[in-house]
C-alpha cells in the first residue's frame, strides 16, 4: 500500500499533494460560503471559461521548462484568431462552409506556428534573451494586428462553430473536452518522449545537453513551435467563443499564465515542470474566480486573490518555512 | 632552528573542534603558520580543509577552540570582515570576483563595501591598484572588464584585490586547478615574492607535486584529524597521497602492446588553424593511449575535432577503417565515439537532474517503446545494470546527480557514454576534482574497459596519471605531436622533465 | 580609447543607429529636427525615461521588476487619497507621499524576494495581479477627475514661441525626468552603493563573501524602483490632470524591451544609464519618425516590434569579428 502510494506520489510530483490538498480545501470552503457552488450550472460555466487559460498557459510551459519564456502566446492566439476569422469571412463570414473552417483552422496553425518557430529560431541560433525575443514577437503581432484590423473586430462566425464554444458532449463543455485531450497530450509529449527530455535538459544546462548529444537548438525551434501551435488552439477556442476576434483580446491572461506555472511548480529558470500540478492550480485559480463572483466579489478582486495565493503558496514552498514545518513533522 | 623571524607565528591553533548536525567535521585539530612562510594544507575533499579556512575567516564558529591566534594576539571570536582587517585574506577556488566590472574596481572593491554613501573616486582607484600590481610585478590594464583576462590573469587580480586589504596571511584555496604550467609557474613566482615580503601564503591544493615544490611545510588532514606536520623537504608526492588517503598507493606501468590489434582509429596530419598542427596517430582496440600536455597545448581542442564539436581545417580521420568526419557531436556518438569532458561540473553532468537522467541522456533512443514513447522501465533496468557494474554508491537513482561525491559523479559519466557502446572513449583529464582515492577506482574501470576491447584515448598534464595507465603515450606540446614514449621504458621525473620543461 | 569602445558595444552601436536615424529623418521631413518635435518628444517619453532608469537599477541587482506601472497607478490612487485627507497638500507633500508609497510597494517585492529567496520574476508577477486587482477593485475601475489644484496646473520648465506661431514647451515631468535620470546615474556609477549593486547582480555569493549587505541591496535596488515609480505615477497625474486606474498597465513590457535593448543583461551586472536612455529613444524616435514620414499610426507598434527583433537578433553578431574571419577564411 505505501509502495504504491509511493508510486503513485514521485508520479504526480512532489507539488501536486499538497496543490491537491488546497483544491480540496477551496472547494470545500466555496460550497459552505455558497449554494450554488456546487451546482450544474456554475460547474458548467467553469468548464467553458477555464480551457482557454489553460490551453495559453500550456503554451507557456514548455518554454518556462527549456530556460525561457513565450510572452507572444496571447498575441500569437490572437493573430491565429484573426486568420481563421479572415478567412472565414473570404467564404462568406456567417455561410462559411465546413471546407472554409477548415481551411481556416490550418491557417490559424500555420500562422501560429510560424510566429512560435521564429522565436525559437532566434533564441536557438542567435542566443539572444527568450524574454526580450518573445517580448519584441509580442509587440510585433500586436502591431500587425492593429494594422491589420484597424484595431476594430471580425466578427461573422458560422452557428455550427456554437459546437466548439459552447455546447457540451455527455454533459462536459467541449472546450473543456478540448483542453482535457491537449493537456493529456501534452503531458506525455513533455514526460514521455526524446523531445520532451530534452527539452527539460536544456532548460537545466543547455551545453551540457549539447554534450551530451542532444540537439538543442532543434529542440528550442521545435518547443516554441509547439507552443505556437497550442496557441494557436486557443486563438479558434477564443473566437468559437466569442463569435469576433479582436486585437488585445485576453491581453491581461498573458502574465496569469505564468502565474499558473509558478503555482504549478515549475522552475523559474528552467529545467523541472510538470504538467499535472499545473492542470491543479489552473482549477484552483478558475475556483477561486468563479467562487468569488458568486460571494459577490467581482474579476478585479480574484486578480489580486490569484497574485496573493501565488506569494502565499510560494512563501509556504520556501527553504526557511519548510524548515520550520519540517521540525513540526519530527517531533 | 632559533632564528626570531622563523619563530613568530601569522597563525597558531590549538584543539580546533567543530561539528555539523552530529557530525564531527573536525576533531582536535592543530593548525601552525610562520610569518612569511608557505604553508600546503592537504587533505582529500571532507578531511575539513574548508571547515578549518571558513573558522580562521570567521564565517564558522568553532565549537572549542583552545588557541586562537593571529599574529600573536588571541582572537576570541571573528567575522569575516574582521578577518580581513586583521589581514587574512582567503582567495577562493572560483575567486569570488566580479565578471562584468572592470579590473581596477575588482582590485579595489573591499573599500566599497559598506552602507555608508560614499563617492568613487576612479583616478584614486587607478592609482591604487597600480601600485599594488607593481608590487606583484604584473602590470594589466586597468578598465577592461574581468571577464576579458585569462583564468591566470584573474587569478592576479584576486590576489592583487588580497593585498590591498594588507593581507598578512593569505590561503589559496585550489590556486593551479586551471593554469597551465607556464601559468602556474609564473603564480609561484609571485607566491615567492610575497613570502619574501614576509606574507604568509597557505595552499589548499590537490596538485601534490607543485605543493612539495614550493612550499616549506604541509599539514596533512584527513577525516577531520591531524595527521601531522612535515617538512616538504623529505616529503615524496607517494608519501603524501598515502598520508592524505591512508592507503597505500600502489602505481606500476601496466602498459602492454596492443599494435596487433586492429585500428579502431587513425588519425594522418589532422590540422585546425591556430589550434593544433598535423597530429597524426593511431589507436587499437583494447589500447589506452596517453596524451600528454599542458593546458594549451591543443589537446582538449584536438578532441572538439575529433568529436565534430568543430571542422578541422586539414587532415584525415578514419575509423575502424572508414572515412570519419563528424558534423556534429551527435554524429561523432552514432559512430561509436564517446567524450568525457574536462569539466564534469559544468558540462558533463546536469547538476539540477536526477541521476537516471544523467545516465540515459544519451541514449535516449534505447529507451523507445513502440509507439514511440520513452519506457521507464527500460530506463530504470538501464540504470540499475549501469550502477551495478561500474559500483556507484548512489541513495536512489532519482536523486539530484549533485548529491554524490565527485568520483561517483565521474562514474556516472563513464556509465552514459558507456551506455552508447562506444568503440572509442575520449577521458579529458578524467580525475580533476576527484579524490585520490577515489582515482584508483575509475582507472581501474578504465583498465577493464580496455581489457573488453575498448579504445581509450587519455588525455591529461599529470605525468603520473599517463604513466600508470597508458599502453603508449603521445606527448603534444604547442599543438603538434613532438615525441612517442612507451612507459616501460621510462619512468616519471624523465616525463615530468620532458613534458614541463 | 579602444577600451572604451569595446565595453561599451551595445551602447555605441544603438548611438550610431540613432544618429543615423535622427540624421535621415532630418534630412527626410521637414518637421523632425524642429524645436517643436523634439520638445514633444521628451514630454511623450517622460515617464517611460523615469521608470526606466528604476527598471535599469533593478536589472543590474540582477533582479526583474513587472510591477511596476501598476505600482505607479497605485500610488496615483493612494496618494490623491492621502492627500485629500491633509487638506490638498502642495508639491512637496506631493512628491514626499508618493515617494514613499512607491518605495513601500518596491519594499513588499524586496520583503518576499530577500526574506523567502523567491525569485523576483515569480513575485512581481504575483504583487502585479495582486496590486491591480486590488487597485480595481477599491477604485471600481473608475477615474478620479477632482485632483487637488497644484497637482492639474501646468507646470512649464521651458516655452518658446517661434515667429511662425509655433509654440514648444518643457513640461515638469521632464524636469523630474533629467533629475532622476542624473540622480540614478550618480548613484549607480558614483558611489560606493551603485557599485556594490552592480557586484551583487554579477556575482551575489562573492559579493556576499566580500561583506556586501545583500538585504540591504535588494532593498536599494527596489526601493530605488518604487521611488521612481511614485515620481512617474504624480507626474503621469500632472500630464493627463486625472487618474486612470487602468491607464498605465501594460507598458511595463515595453519599457523592459527598450532598457534590454539598451544593453542591460538579464540576470544582473550589466547595464548604463546612457544605453538606457538610447533604448528609450530608439523606440521613440522610430515611432515619431514613422508619425512625420506619414506612415500609418496602426503600423507603428508592428514596425517597431520588427525593429526589436531584427536589432535583437543582430545583437550578438560581432560584426568585427565577422569580417576577421571572413579574411581569415580568404587567406
Amino acid at each position: 500500500m505505501k509502495t504504491s502510494l509511493g508510486t503513485i506520489r514521485s508520479g504526480l510530483g512532489t507539488d501536486t499533494s499538497s496543490l491537491i490538498a488546497l483544491l480540496i480545501v477551496v472547494v470545500l470552503g466555496f460550497s459552505i460560503a455558497s449554494p450554488q457552488f456546487m451546482t450544474a450550472a456554475n460547474l458548467g460555466s467553469m468548464g467553458f471559461q477555464m480551457p482557454l487559460l489553460g490551453l495559453l498557459t500550456l503554451a507557456m510551459l514548455a518554454p518556462i521548462i527549456s530556460g525561457g519564456f513565450n510572452l507572444a502566446v496571447t498575441y500569437t492566439a490572437n493573430m491565429s484568431g484573426l486568420t481563421l476569422a479572415w478567412v472565414l469571412l473570404q467564404f462568406g463570414g456567417k455561410d462559411a462552409g465546413v471546407g472554409a473552417l477548415v481551411l481556416g483552422c490550418l491557417a490559424a496553425i500555420a500562422v501560429g506556428m510560424l510566429a512560435g518557430a521564429i522565436i525559437g529560431f532566434v533564441v536557438a541560433y542567435v542566443g539572444a534573451h527568450p524574454i526580450l525575443v518573445s517580448l519584441a514577437m509580442m509587440i510585433f503581432l500586436r502591431g500587425l494586428g492593429e494594422f491589420l484590423t484597424r484595431g476594430g473586430d471580425i466578427s461573422g462566425v458560422p452557428d455550427y462553430m456554437r459546437v466548439l464554444g459552447h455546447e457540451t458532449l455527455i454533459g462536459i463543455p467541449v472546450p473543456l473536452l478540448l483542453f482535457g485531450a491537449v493537456a493529456i497530450v501534452w503531458h506525455i509529449l513533455l514526460r514521455r518522449t526524446q523531445h520532451g527530455f530534452s527539452v527539460t535538459m536544456t532548460g537545466s544546462n543547455q551545453m551540457a545537453a549539447e554534450y551530451s548529444g542532444l540537439h538543442t537548438k532543434r529542440t528550442l525551434v521545435l518547443l516554441y513551435t509547439l507552443s505556437g501551435l497550442l496557441c494557436a488552439i486557443a486563438g479558434i477556442l477564443m473566437l468559437a467563443r466569442f463569435n469576433s476576434v479582436r486585437v488585445g483580446h485576453g491581453e491581461a491572461l498573458l502574465l496569469v499564465t505564468v502565474l499558473a506555472c509558478f503555482l504549478g511548480g515549475v522552475d523559474p529558470f528552467g529545467g523541472y515542470g510538470r504538467v499535472v500540478p499545473v492542470v491543479v492550480s489552473l482549477v484552483i485559480l478558475q475556483i477561486l474566480s468563479s467562487g468569488l463572483n458568486l460571494i459577490g466579489a467581482n474579476q478585479h478582486m480574484a486578480t489580486a486573490v490569484w497574485g496573493l495565493f501565488l506569494i502565499a503558496v510560494m512563501v509556504l514552498r520556501s527553504e526557511q518555512v519548510k524548515m520550520v514545518l519540517g521540525f513540526f513533522k519530527k517531533s | 632552528m632559533t632564528d626570531a623571524n622563523t619563530e613568530r607565528f601569522a597563525l597558531r591553533l590549538k584543539g580546533i573542534s567543530k561539528t555539523f548536525g552530529g557530525l564531527q567535521a573536525l576533531d582536535d585539530v592543530d593548525f601552525e603558520v610562520r610569518a612569511g612562510e608557505v604553508h600546503c594544507l592537504a587533505g582529500e575533499n571532507g578531511s575539513g580543509k574548508s571547515t578549518l579556512i571558513k573558522i580562521i575567516t570567521g564565517v564558522y564558529q568553532p565549537q572549542k577552540a583552545e588557541l586562537f591566534e593571529l599574529f600573536g594576539e588571541a582572537v576570541r571570536s571573528i567575522s569575516p570582515t574582521g578577518a580581513r582587517n586583521r589581514g587574512v585574506s582567503v582567495i577562493w577556488q572560483d575567486l569570488a570576483l566580479f565578471s562584468h566590472m572592470s579590473v581596477r574596481e575588482n582590485i579595489c572593491f573591499d573599500d566599497m563595501v559598506g552602507l555608508t554613501p560614499k563617492g568613487v573616486h576612479y583616478g584614486e582607484m587607478d592609482r591604487k591598484a597600480r601600485a599594488v600590481l607593481e608590487r606583484l610585478g604584473v602590470p594589466l590594464e586597468l578598465d577592461i572588464p574581468l571577464e576579458a583576462l585569462s583564468i591566470a590573469r584573474r587569478q592576479i587580480v584576486a590576489i592583487a584585490r588580497a593585498l590591498m586589504n594588507d593581507a598578512r596571511l593569505i590561503f589559496m584555496d585550489e590556486p593551479t586547478a586551471s593554469l597551465s604550467r607556464s601559468e602556474t609557474d609564473h603564480l609561484l613566482d609571485i607566491v615567492r615574492k610575497l613570502s619574501a615580503d614576509g606574507v604568509a601564503v597557505v595552499f589548499v591544493s590537490h596538485r601534490l607535486a607543485e605543493v612539495l615544490e614550493i612550499a616549506s611545510r604541509v599539514t596533512v588532514l584527513r577525516d577531520g584529524r591531524l595527521v601531522g606536520v612535515y617538512d616538504c623537504a623529505d616529503m615524496t608526492q607517494v608519501r603524501l597521497g598515502e598520508l592524505m588517503t591512508g592507503q597505500l598507493i600502489e602505481n606500476k606501468v601496466v602498459a602492454r602492446d596492443r599494435v596487433d590489434a586492429p585500428k579502431v582509429m587513425e588519425v594522418r596530419g589532422l590540422s585546425r588553424a591556430g589550434e593544433f598542427e598535423n597530429v597524426s596517430f593511431d589507436l587499437h582496440a583494447g589500447e589506452v593511449l596517453g596524451l600528454i600536455g599542458l593546458i594549451g597545448a591543443g589537446r582538449t581542442e584536438l578532441a572538439h575535432v575529433l568529436m565534430g564539436m568543430r571542422a578541422p581545417t586539414a587532415g584525415d580521420m578514419r575509423v575502424e577503417g572508414r572515412p570519419f568526419r563528424p558534423s556534429s557531436i551527435r554524429d561523432a556518438i552514432r559512430q561509436g565515439l564517446a567524450y568525457v569532458s574536462e569539466d564534469r561540473l559544468s558540462l558533463g553532468l546536469l547538476q539540477k537532474q536526477p541521476i537516471e537522467d544523467n545516465t540515459v541522456i544519451s541514449v535516449l533512443h534505447k529507451l523507445l517503446t513502440r509507439l514511440p514513447l520513452l519506457s521507464m522501465r527500460k530506463r530504470d533496468a538501464l540504470v540499475r545494470s549501469w550502477v551495478d557494474k561500474l559500483g556507484v554508491k548512489i541513495g536512489r537513482p532519482s536523486d539530484l546527480i549533485s548529491t554524490l561525491s565527485g568520483g561517483n559523479q565521474q562514474k556516472i559519466v563513464l556509465a552514459k557514454w558507456l551506455a552508447t557502446e562506444p568503440k572509442l572513449l575520449i577521458l579529458d583529464s578524467p580525475t580533476v576534482g576527484v579524490d585520490i582515492g577515489a582515482r584508483a577506482g575509475i582507472f581501474r574501470i578504465v583498465r577493464s574497459l580496455a581489457d573488453s576491447g575498448l579504445a581509450i584515448l587519455l588525455i591529461s598534464d599529470e605525468a603520473t596519471e599517463v604513466m600508470f595507465n597508458s599502453d603508449r603515450i603521445l606527448h603534444m606540446a604547442e599543438g603538434q605531436i613532438v615525441a612517442e614514449y612507451d612507459p616501460r621504458k621510462m619512468t616519471v621525473p624523465e616525463l615530468e622533465e620532458r613534458v614541463y620543461a | 580609447m579602444h577600451n572604451l569602445l569595446n565595453n561599451r558595444k551595445t551602447e555605441i552601436r544603438l548611438g550610431i543607429v540613432l544618429l543615423a536615424m535622427i540624421v535621415g529623418l532630418s534630412l527626410g521631413s521637414d518637421s523632425f529636427f524642429t524645436l517643436n518635435n523634439l520638445t514633444s518628444l521628451l514630454n511623450n517619453n517622460a515617464i517611460n525615461l523615469i521608470w526606466a532608469v528604476g527598471l535599469l537599477v533593478v536589472l543590474i541587482a540582477g533582479g526583474i521588476d513587472i510591477s511596476f506601472a501598476v505600482a505607479s497607478s497605485v500610488v496615483q490612487y493612494l496618494a490623491v487619497q492621502v492627500l485629500r485627507q491633509i487638506g490638498g497638500g502642495d508639491w512637496v507633500t506631493g512628491i514626499v507621499v508618493c515617494g514613499v508609497i512607491g518605495i513601500a510597494l518596491g519594499l513588499v517585492n524586496m520583503f518576499f524576494i530577500y526574506r523567502f529567496r523567491i525569485v523576483s520574476i515569480v513575485v512581481t508577477i504575483a504583487t502585479y495581479n495582486a496590486y491591480f486587482g486590488l487597485l480595481m477593485f477599491f477604485s471600481k475601475g473608475r477615474n478620479i477627475y477632482n485632483l487637488p489644484d497644484w497637482l492639474t496646473d501646468r507646470v512649464v520648465m521651458f516655452e518658446y514661441e517661434a515667429a511662425d506661431g509655433t509654440w514648444s514647451e518643457l513640461t515638469l515631468a521632464v524636469g523630474a525626468m533629467v533629475v532622476c535620470v542624473v540622480a540614478t546615474w550618480l548613484l549607480i556609477q558614483r558611489t560606493n552603493l551603485g557599485r556594490q549593486l552592480y557586484a551583487f547582480g554579477d556575482n551575489p555569493e562573492g559579493a556576499r563573501r566580500a561583506g556586501v549587505n545583500v538585504a540591504a541591496m535588494q532593498a536599494l535596488a527596489f526601493g530605488w524602483m518604487g521611488l521612481m515609480a511614485g515620481i512617474a505615477g504624480l507626474m503621469q497625474a500632472n500630464i493627463v490632470k486625472e487618474v486612470v486606474p487602468n491607464a498605465l498597465i501594460g507598458r511595463e513590457m515595453d519599457v523592459l524591451a527598450a532598457i534590454v535593448l539598451g544593453g542591460a543583461r538579464l540576470g544582473g551586472g550589466k547595464g548604463t544609464v546612457l544605453g538606457c536612455v538610447l533604448g528609450v529613444m530608439f523606440v521613440a524616435v522610430t515611432q515619431n519618425g514613422l508619425n512625420l514620414l506619414g506612415v500609418s499610426p496602426f503600423a507603428f507598434k508592428m514596425i517597431i516590434g520588427g525593429a526589436i527583433l531584427v536589432a535583437i537578433s543582430t545583437s550578438n553578431i560581432d560584426f568585427a569579428d565577422l569580417f576577421r574571419r571572413r579574411q581569415e577564411a580568404a587567406k
